[in-house]
């Protein structure tokens, strides 16, 4: 039987070298000792940044219009999640890696009709309003026909909104309901009940906070904060945290695809950018397996600086 | 009970497999081989420690609770130490993974160790992400809300769903440390299982 030749990016020599003493237990304390103490340092330093989630009430004490104007687009059908597709619902295809449709094939596992889920289903759940109650009466026996004409109304009047006094002000002729809807969520998530009733719409108790969250983040008012704190997605996005704290550096290489072509002008970035990743991800994986990245480290010798004591022997 | 019968058990078996691989003076040596001598084997071990206080320092956070270091300032400290312990722990383990690279490690059979590496990797990096996710806070709103169309790009947002609270917290505190874990200790084993790996023999295949 013939001996298989040497393959130096896959075998490694037999030492026939020295030995020096090493004490595993001892190197495992100190170094155990020096992070704890490294931590503490850091922590004592610098801290931690902890700024207060944005609430329904607050963004619409804070801003609103832009809360009334999201309103508007979750009940008209136009906001991100109404317009999502997979897996809030089937409005629309989503994103496709080459043929691949994947959220599509998914589908909708997470089920929201935003109109239902971000209004109509809240506004219900106000007690002693009489005049909402009918107008809710009068939305759910209006054809769709009629609906639409009523939002079209209003959405083409609400370009000039404004909150007066307390109120969302829309000079609109035509809208049914539309306008008591709208003002009246904009009062009950300035009142508060509104962030409750999306926490605790399936049951009282709830660990699950997929319906506020994407009512927040369809409005502006989210976003502009989080630019203030430059943590939008052209401003290398989620990688980073609040304050100067470092944040999620190791995220940098997925970070990075979003700066550049074509993922940043691809309406599929999304997918494009997790295909590369996934890609790159098993390439790191079975960097042992791969003839010429496993040759790298043995043609540019930087092993020469890590072993350089050996080798000057 | 006849001898054959006890080389047949289970228990026998797994031992003498056990023991065979791992012996004792491998396990827990007192020398190493004398080219183990550079700063960049450090950053094995700190990733080691700094695992050991991002532990710790979890399990405080969860004994009073997700919400309990937002209106303490012992339990904002207690965050503190634990992001920071993450920083270190990160900032370690990306040099112990060139380090390595640049060593070639996976030779001599250590392909495996290599594979266990850069998969913790992979699994420290999502666990981190959803520690991230589950602060309660502006953070984890703003990181959710633009983490979600990543995945549900892929289909995986259906499953894996990044606006879930609970699903986060119990991914953060349950399911990824367990696997963080136990592919540390897969790593750790196999390298003392087969040693660190020798330097290139140039004069033969260095050119």
């Amino acid at each position: 039987m013939s001996k298989k030749a040497f393959r130096p990016d896959v075998d490694a020599p037999e030492w026939k070298g020295g030995h020096t003493p090493y004490d595993i237990i001892k190197e495992g304390t100190i170094a155990l000792l020096v992070v704890a103490i490294l931590t503490v340092a850091l922590a004592v330093v610098f801290g931690s940044p902890d700024d207060k989630a944005v609430t329904l009430k607050r963004w619409a004490n804070a801003a609103p219009v832009d809360f009334a104007a999201t309103a508007l687009s979750e009940l008209n059908g136009t906001s991100g999640t109404a317009t999502y597709g997979a897996p809030y619902n089937t409005n629309a295809t989503g994103q496709q890696l080459g043929p691949l449709q994947l959220a599509k094939w998914v589908g909708a596992r997470i089920p929201i009709n935003a109109a239902t889920a971000f209004v109509l289903d809240p506004l219900k759940s106000l007690p002693n309003q009489s005049t909402l109650t009918s107008d809710l009466a009068q939305w759910k026996t209006a054809s769709n026909g009629t609906r639409q004409q009523w939002m079209n109304s209003y959405t083409k009047a609400a370009t000039k909104m404004t909150f007066h006094a307390g109120q969302v002000v829309v000079n609109a002729t035509n809208a049914g309901p539309v306008p008591i809807f709208i003002n009246d969520l904009t009062q009950m998530a300035r009142s508060g009940a509104l962030d409750q009733a999306l926490v605790t719409s399936n049951g009282f108790y709830t660990t699950d906070y997929t319906l506020p969250l994407l009512f927040i983040a369809d409005g502006s008012y989210l976003e502009n904060l989080a630019t203030a704190q430059h943590l939008t997605g052209d401003q290398w996005g989620m990688m980073n945290e609040t304050g100067s704290y470092p944040g999620q550096a190791w995220l940098w290489l997925y970070t990075f695809w979003y700066q550049v072509p074509p993922f940043n002008q691809s309406g599929n970035g999304d997918v494009l950018v997790w295909g590369l990743m996934m890609v790159l991800t098993a390439g790191l994986i079975l960097v042992p397996f791969i003839p010429g990245v496993r040759s790298i480290p043995r043609k540019t010798r930087v092993y020469r600086l890590i072993w350089r004591e050996h080798y000057k022997q | 009970m006849s001898t054959t019968e006890v080389d047949r058990q289970w228990t026998t078996k797994l031992r003498r497999r056990v023991t065979a691989k791992l012996p004792p003076d491998k396990l827990l040596p007192d020398t190493q081989p004398s080219y183990v001598a550079s700063w960049i084997y450090v950053f094995g071990v700190t990733t080691l420690a700094a695992l050991m206080v991002v532990i710790a320092t979890g399990c405080v956070l969860a004994i009073r609770g997700p919400q309990w270091w937002h209106g303490s300032s012992i339990g904002h400290f207690v965050n503190s130490l634990h992001l920071w312990s993450v920083e270190i722990f990160f900032f370690a383990m990306v040099i112990h993974l060139w380090g390595k690279y640049f060593m070639a490690a996976w030779r001599g059979g250590r392909s495996l160790t290599w594979v266990t590496g850069a998969v913790t990797f992979l699994v420290s990096i999502l666990t981190a992400f959803t520690g991230y996710v589950s602060q309660t806070n502006f953070d984890s709103q703003w990181i959710s809300t633009q983490a979600k169309d990543g995945i549900n790009a892929t289909g995986g947002g259906a499953y894996f769903n990044v606006l879930n609270l609970g699903q986060m917290l119990m991914w953060h505190i349950v399911l990824l440390p367990i696997a963080a874990v136990v592919l540390t200790g897969l790593h750790v084993l196999m390298v003392r299982s087969k040693g660190v790996v020798p330097p290139f023999a140039e004069t033969s295949d260095a050119s």
